[in-house]
């Protein structure tokens, strides 16, 4: 039998993270409750309705703080991620099925660092920043691209929790994202594309493109991103795309490449 | 461990060992409306409504009910006076094997108290994740919206 932890508030949750480092952090519980038959975990420690962990706030430059246990529906329906982040509204809605949504969180899937988590190749294309807290040492951020460090490997201590998710505002570049599975809903990816492109007077002058289900981490392509800048948006700069999936349950490494290449093709020839 | 919370409109105060799943807490408790299909989060068989949104009773811990509300399909309504979607979907011949059904009708409730009026889309999207073997979802598409037509003329 395992033990449950049910902290108040962020305060507590953190000491409590310090004290019982074997229990796991849990929020919404999509996946984590979904492993417990073959991976059960001594204790949990449980993170939703934790006061301080949720919602969205607009602060300093415009950018959005996601609270680490906002849920998928939350952030699908909000204005302000509408505005500033819309493909991450977009992951928000094809994320597992409407059940998921409605309790799952974005710091569950950061956490849980599948390569096919929705949520995560929209955040690399997007620059967004990590908070984590810990009672001793308070907080930190990390920019997204570090915190993934190898498969299922985060850059966090055994006394943090992810606290927040800092999604800058790129309301002005064209954004992209593309997830292929077998169904529209509750598949697991395929191939998740999420693309940003800044550009002066027709140039690219910064590119973000980023896979999920390619690799054993949410991946940028930056061959592509450098083939991308400097001129105005060229297709061909598909074609520097190298990346190397495997082969599983839900596809080969085969189809998910010319998959990946097709998806990227498609967005840089509507640009 | 000791979980309070409110079960279709009554206050409970249940106690079980604490890392009890949802599902399992309310079938020895006797509700046993509410199926266990495929018990990791897929099927939708399991959906109950927490805090007045449609969530996979299997994929949650009792103790994180905790002063919240849950609704399932004993409290929708009884053979005698059933809830307008138990009827339309009886109507509309959307029950086969009658498994999925409950949360069927959870998922359905969870949309219509939102949206009063959903489009055919809305109803879909509300719908996705619930499996259902029988019917090829037309039919119950269909009994969604007589039930959702059936509750703007009551109000």
């Amino acid at each position: 039998m395992s033990r449950v932890y049910r902290p108040k508030d962020l305060a507590e949750a953190l000491q409590m993270r310090a004290d019982h480092p074997e229990a796991a952090p849990l929020a919404g519980g999509t996946d984590l409750m979904v492993t417990r038959h073959s991976a059960p975990r001594e204790a949990y420690l449980n993170l939703f309705n934790v006061e301080g962990l949720s919602g969205i706030e607009v602060i300093q430059g415009g950018a959005i703080r996601v609270g680490a246990a906002t849920i998928h529906r939350q952030i699908a329906c909000s204005p302000e991620i509408q505005r500033a982040a819309p493909i991450l509204a977009e992951a928000a809605r094809v994320i597992g099925g409407r059940q998921i949504q409605n309790r799952g969180t974005i710091g569950g899937n950061i956490a849980n660092a599948s390569p096919a988590g929705d949520t995560l190749p929209v955040l690399l294309a997007l620059d967004a920043q990590i908070e984590v807290q810990s009672a001793a040492r308070g907080a930190r951020l990390i920019p997204i691209e570090g915190f993934f460090k190898g498969y299922k490997q985060l850059d966090l201590a055994a006394d943090e929790l992810i606290t927040a998710v800092i999604v800058p505002d790129h309301h002005q570049d064209a954004l992209y994202f593309r997830k292929v599975g077998t169904r529209a809903a509750v598949a697991i990816s395929q191939v998740i594309l999420a693309g940003r492109v800044k550009r002066v007077e027709g140039r690219v002058i910064e590119a973000r493109v980023a896979f999920g289900s390619v690799a054993p981490t949410p991946i940028r392509a930056r061959e592509v991103e450098a083939a991308l800048i400097g001129h105005p948006v060229d297709p061909r700069a598909a074609d520097a795309l190298d990346v190397h999936p495997i082969d599983d349950i839900r596809g080969t490494a085969v189809y998910r490449r010319a998959v990946a290449h097709r998806v990227l093709r498609t967005w840089l020839r509507a640009l | 461990m000791i979980v309070e919370f409110t079960l279709n409109g009554e206050a409970v105060r249940w106690e079980m060992p604490p890392d009890t799943k949802l599902l399992d807490a309310l079938r020895v408790q006797g509700l046993i409306g509410t199926k266990q299909g495929c018990r990791e989060a897929t099927c939708g068989a399991c959906t109950v409504l927490l805090n007045g949104r449609a969530v996979f009773s299997c994929a949650l811990l009792l103790a994180q009910a905790q002063g919240g509300t849950v609704e399932t399909v004993e409290g929708l309504g009884s053979v005698s006076d059933p809830h307008p979607l138990q009827r339309a979907l009886v109507d509309a011949s959307a029950v086969q094997c009658g498994f999925c059904i409950p949360g069927v009708l959870m998922s359905a409730k969870g949309l219509l108290d939102q949206d009063p009026n959903p489009s055919e889309g809305a109803i879909r999207r509300a719908l996705n994740g619930n499996l259902c073997r029988c019917t090829g979802y037309v039919k119950i598409i269909e009994g969604v919206t007589l039930a959702a037509e059936e509750m703007r003329r009551r109000v």
